[in-house]
């Protein structure tokens, strides 16, 4: 068996240049942290952080039936987007479990641009091409066209407004604009994976180290810093937002992952819509939950949850929370045990470890 | 970062210096490096008996939990309470005030035969 390089964002060398600590994140070589997770989390919650987040994939559907096929292949209503607006929403298997979580964009009635995972994009882009025949429209991978930066944090917007005359106040969350920004054609979207206000930006590669730089100079007065996918992922778990291949995979319907917000069963014929129809009438048997730990230990990913010493379900992501101090994860149970208040055990090396069902997200941000 | 020349050092990155029969263990500044912000350690209680090589306690960072191994055997006489109290010394300190425990070493040739500091950080640099 041979292994394939690292890919590498066009950032890989700014990363190097800022001291990042660089691991292999699904096949791409990316900054885990710079200065320290806790450190970069706290940036994010109270001041601003950057995270070069290019190695995620994007997905162009233009032509007559574009807005047709995104609806056909997605759970949540297509038909609702106005130009310039974002949803969040899944791609499913016809049985139900999620192909990728994404973020569909409306940039015209036929043209949508779809940011997805890094490690599904291969699989996601088949996956729509698979189905597109009977639709007029061209599907395009275009990941190699765009880098994204993440400018997220109480003082993202006046950051990122130095840097574009377009008015980035009026852009409200889950819309996205396209103008220049620091000297570069680019789209600007209000969304984020950390919970607090921000911006995702979408330049061409060949210009991300200098949009970079222009960033990290212009929030220097809020006091930015780089920031890894370490504390990415602990922002993301306290404001409760799934992460492909733990809160949802290929064997986990959105209902199941309590995104049923996501799924629009009005509005016609979707894929995995008549799997979630049954699944919805059987009754689910489990459901994702927010725990914490009561007993001195972290609920790791993959780590067993008991009740009363049986086995009951599994963690899927759990973390000291830095904001909250403390212990905190999400876990499948069985339905009648997904809710608050529950005593439960986490087997954490061999040892069932008190902890308790709460209520998510387990962090909002005030508004 | 300093290593100090009269410690010894494994590939499973602890460290270990003898006084007398106690020697005294704990992680390297590259450990606590690659684990990143520590929030827990777990450490064995005194008169456990530990042959070279079993897993005696583990760290926990905010990102992961890594187990540690005895790198020489013996009786472990102490372990260190500031860490049950603030883990993030070992962070700040690894070499130092942040050791993990001491042990009453059965074999003084475990010792010897580790890596030396010069040999450690040749063997740190070659795998980053």
């Amino acid at each position: 068996m041979t292994t394939a390089p690292l890919k590498r964002t066009p950032l890989n060398e700014v990363h190097r240049a800022f001291g990042a600590k660089m691991v292999d994140f699904g096949g791409w070589d990316m900054p885990v942290q710079y200065t320290g997770l806790i450190d970069e989390h706290n940036t994010v919650r109270n001041a601003v952080g950057l995270f070069d987040v290019s190695h995620m994939g994007e997905i162009e559907i233009r032509g007559p039936e574009a807005a047709k096929l995104t609806d056909f292949v997605t759970t949540n209503a297509v038909s609702k987007l106005k130009h310039g607006q974002a949803q969040y929403s899944g791609l499913l298997y016809e049985h139900g479990g999620f192909v990728d979580d994404i973020l569909v964009h409306k940039v015209a009635d036929d043209s949508f641009f779809i940011c997805v995972n890094a490690s599904n994009q291969e699989k996601d882009f088949e996956h729509i091409v698979g189905v597109s025949g009977d639709f007029e429209c061209e599907v395009e991978f275009a990941s190699g066209k765009y880098a994204q930066l993440a400018i997220q944090g109480p003082k993202a917007l006046e950051t990122a407004q130095q840097l574009t005359e377009t008015p980035l106040a009026g852009i409200r969350y889950y819309w996205f604009t396209d103008g220049m920004f620091a000297g570069v054609p680019a789209r600007i979207a209000r969304t984020g994976y950390t919970g607090e206000d921000g911006f995702e930006v979408y330049v061409a590669p060949d210009v991300a180290a200098d949009v970079w730089k222009a960033i990290m100079e212009a929030g220097k007065p809020a006091g930015i810093k780089p920031c890894g996918l370490g504390a990415r992922n602990t922002l993301r778990l306290e404001s409760k937002m799934a992460l492909y291949g733990h809160e949802i995979g290929a064997s986990i319907s959105p209902l199941e992952a309590d995104l049923g917000w996501i799924v629009k069963f009005d509005k016609g014929e979707f894929i995995g819509r008549d799997a979630l129809v049954k699944q919805k009438q059987a009754g689910l048997k489990r459901k994702l939950t927010g725990f914490e730990m009561r007993g001195r230990g972290i609920g790791r990913d993959g780590y067993e949850v008991t009740i009363g010493g049986q086995p009951a379900g599994w963690v899927t992501s759990g973390s000291p929370a830095p904001t909250l101090n403390r212990n905190i994860g999400l876990c499948y149970l069985p339905l009648e045990r997904a809710k608050p208040g529950e005593k439960i055990e986490i087997v954490v090396r061999n040892q069932a470890v008190e902890a308790e069902t709460v209520p998510t997200p387990f962090y909002k941000r005030p508004q | 970062m300093n290593y100090p020349e009269s410690y010894r050092y494994t590939k499973e990155h602890e460290w270990v210096s003898l006084a007398g029969d106690t020697a005294t263990v704990g992680i390297t500044f590259h450990a606590q490096e690659e684990l990143g912000d520590i929030v827990y350690v777990d450490l064995p209680k005194p008169g456990a008996q530990l042959a070279k090589g079993d897993s005696f306690g583990s760290v926990e960072s905010v990102k992961a939990v890594s187990d540690i191994y005895a790198p020489v055997g013996g009786e472990v006489l102490e372990a260190n309470e500031l860490l049950t109290s603030s883990p993030e010394k070992l962070n700040e300190d690894p070499h130092e005030a942040a050791w993990l425990i001491k042990i009453r070493v059965s074999d003084p040739n475990e010792f010897n035969n580790l890596l030396s500091a010069a040999d450690y950080q040749t063997y740190v640099g070659a795998e980053s």
